[in-house]
């Protein structure tokens, strides 16, 4: 008897049966509780064969009671610092507005200032406690065996065979068969569900919105650029096809920086080293896709004394004077070239779409898509 | 001293006198390189022969070991004849010229020069050969601008190396783009308008004095702009968020592992330390 938890009582009604299965399997115990093979309680039990009270395994108090004593208030403290945070959490919670972004951010900080405190408090008193007040004995807990008895695994197994037989499905081969027919297009159900992550994209990767005569705008002003008014050297901007720069599908794609070099600056494409297609450029001023060829992040760092073009994402690197070629990181191919001319008005435009696509390399790119510039 | 020595073998006084050496360290440091907030530049005044004869006094005392004597440009540093006053003003007012040492980039530094030797210089440097002009205080004015178009214009074309907070970031080969936390509206303006360094050119004519002072706008509001649980964490996003994350929050969690199991002094089989 002396086996059965003490703070775990039994139903009374069950409590002779589960008690018989108890003993004919592994005695149960609960981890932390001493080991049942030395027979020991931790409370006392006079009734217990009238025996003597077992000798105390733990010590009735503290090591040190005067440092008990100075723990007890910390621990005490902790618990109080927790309970106010609590409140304070609640009191946030209904107190405070959350209507603006700032009154949010209030709101956030005190609410997760709160409930760490409460945690953390509680916490840290429950260590203190244990530390400081419960004595410091060291148990060793010996691990039972995991395996079941060979009586419980011989009554499974036969169980089992019985189970099987009785069921009927050795016996009956139209319901075993009927039931696997069922199962296989379940089992295909999904794999016809994930063919609708398409459509594919079709050659909607090969093109932007770029056609000859469009008119390149500022982005966010969207106003139309003139040549002439793009005459600094060392300039850049950011531009955008006239008409749809709030379309942000197309501009996924057709975002454009140009960039406007001093005379003599730009390596021309040649054959057998690729540079700039000076055909494409107009005064020097030179248009090359936003959309990074390794990932498709936003590629606009422009160093207008290196000419570098930087992608912040994973640090490619491209010559934007020698037709923005890869010169560092992982970019597979230098960004596309844009042709552009000028306007009878001498507005920049498009002289056509890319001629190559724009954004991350794909599978089915092919290996045109990887020779910068001329095609 | 007997409260440090009756503590100085706990098992916990290694790690803590290794967190106060790096607070020290940290906070001394911190406390060391901060540097003083640059002269804001005032309205340039009319521009006599007299201020000329000054600026260029001033320029072959302190500029021209470097850029010549009549601003020609030498080996090691380029002409200056057409950058205009603006690029004075902006490199003088932010204490990057003059250049202590030729690095990958010119750092800011206490400003040396007053304002009136700034402008003097820069209307030299103007009479060589023009360029663009000191922005008066209602060019750089963020007084009714349009704070929308003008983070739509950060965004788009200063985010991607100065941080969509503005908080600056890395280039190439020890470049970085600076944070503009300290840049007065004018200098802001006049970076756009001459591109200092690696910068590109922001001329009027492709964004416009208008949308300018739009720009300028949203960078000052952004700096009045809460911070999200309270510090600011250098708003540069994920990285600082994530070392803290990291180095904070479980470093403090595994001192809370450490402090739960750690051996007490003094049990029963130790003899408690004298």
């Amino acid at each position: 008897m002396s086996e059965i938890e003490p703070g775990r009582p039994l139903p009374p009604g069950e409590a002779g049966e589960a008690q018989e299965a108890e003993q004919t399997r592994v005695p149960r115990r609960v981890i932390g509780t001493p080991s049942p093979a030395q027979a020991r309680t931790l409370l006392a039990d006079p009734e217990a064969n009238g025996e003597p009270p077992a000798p105390r395994e733990l010590p009735a108090g503290p090591d040190d009671p005067a440092v008990a004593k100075t723990a007890e208030r910390i621990v005490a403290a902790c618990f109080v610092l927790s309970m106010l945070a609590s409140i304070g959490f609640i009191a946030a919670y209904v107190g405070l507005e959350v209507h603006s972004v700032d009154a949010t951010l209030r709101s956030n900080l005190a609410l997760g200032l709160s409930m760490g405190i409460a945690f953390m408090a509680i916490g840290a008193g429950a260590t203190i406690w244990v530390r400081s007040i419960m004595p410091d004995v060291e148990q060793v807990e010996e691990r039972h065996p995991l395996a079941s008895t060979t009586q419980e695994r011989a009554a499974f197994a036969k169980t089992f065979k019985e189970g099987a037989e009785a069921s009927g499905f050795v016996k009956r081969p139209l319901l075993r068969r009927t039931l696997i027919a069922a199962s296989v297009p379940l089992a295909v159900a999904p794999l016809v569900i994930l063919r609708d992550l398409g459509p594919l994209p079709g050659t909607s990767l090969r093109h932007t919105v770029w056609r000859k005569g469009m008119r390149m705008v500022v982005f966010g002003p969207n106003t139309p650029l003139r040549a002439a008014d793009f005459s600094t050297p060392g300039q850049m901007i950011t531009v955008a096809p006239q008409g749809w720069a709030e379309n942000q599908d197309v501009m996924a794609k057709a975002a454009t920086i140009i960039i406007k070099f001093a005379p003599g600056e730009l390596i021309p494409d040649r054959p057998g080293s690729p540079g700039t297609v000076m055909n494409w450029t107009v005064d020097n001023i030179v248009a090359y896709s936003k959309i990074c060829t390794h990932v498709g992040c936003p590629a606009a760092l422009y160093e207008q004394t290196t000419h570098h073009i930087l992608c912040p994402c994973h640090q490619s690197t491209f010559n934007a004077a020698q037709g923005a070629q890869v010169t560092f990181g992982p970019a597979p191919r230098p960004l596309p070239q844009l042709p552009i001319g000028t306007d009878s008005q001498g507005f920049l435009i498009a002289t056509s779409d890319y001629r190559v696509p724009v954004g991350p390399s794909f599978w089915e790119l092919g290996a045109s898509g990887f020779r910068g510039g001329n095609e | 001293m007997s409260w440090i020595t009756a503590r100085r073998r706990r098992p916990a006084a290694g790690y803590a006198v290794l967190l106060l050496g790096l607070i020290i360290i940290g906070v001394g440091y911190a406390a060391l390189t901060t540097q003083g907030s640059p002269a804001s530049a005032a309205n340039p005044g009319v521009v006599s022969s007299q201020t000329i004869a000054q600026g260029k006094n001033l320029f072959e005392l302190s500029c021209s070991s470097c850029h010549g004597v009549n601003a020609g440009g030498t080996s090691q540093a380029p002409s200056l004849v057409g950058v205009g006053a603006a690029a004075v003003d902006f490199q003088m007012s932010t204490g990057r010229m003059p250049a202590k040492d030729i690095g990958p980039q010119v750092p800011e530094k206490p400003v040396t020069f007053t304002t009136q030797q700034i402008h003097a210089i820069a209307a030299y440097i103007a009479s060589l050969g023009g360029g663009p002009t000191i922005p008066s205080a209602a060019q750089v004015s963020p007084a009714g601008a349009d704070t929308a178009l003008g983070q739509s214009l950060f965004i788009t074309d200063c985010a991607q190396c100065h941080n969509f907070d503005g908080a600056g970031g890395a280039l190439t080969n020890g470049k970085y783009a600076p944070a503009l936390n300290r840049a007065t509206p004018t200098q802001i303006y006049e970076a756009m308008l001459t591109g200092p360094e690696a910068m590109p050119v922001f001329s009027d004519t492709t964004i416009t004095p208008a949308q300018k002072r739009d720009i300028i706008d949203y960078i000052t509001r952004l700096r009045a702009e809460p911070n999200p649980g309270g510090f600011s964490l250098g708003r540069i996003g994920p990285v600082t968020e994530g070392i803290v994350g990291f180095l904070g929050g479980i470093g403090v969690l595994i001192f809370f592992a450490m402090w739960i199991t750690m051996k007490r002094r003094g049990n029963h089989d130790e003899t408690a330390e004298s």
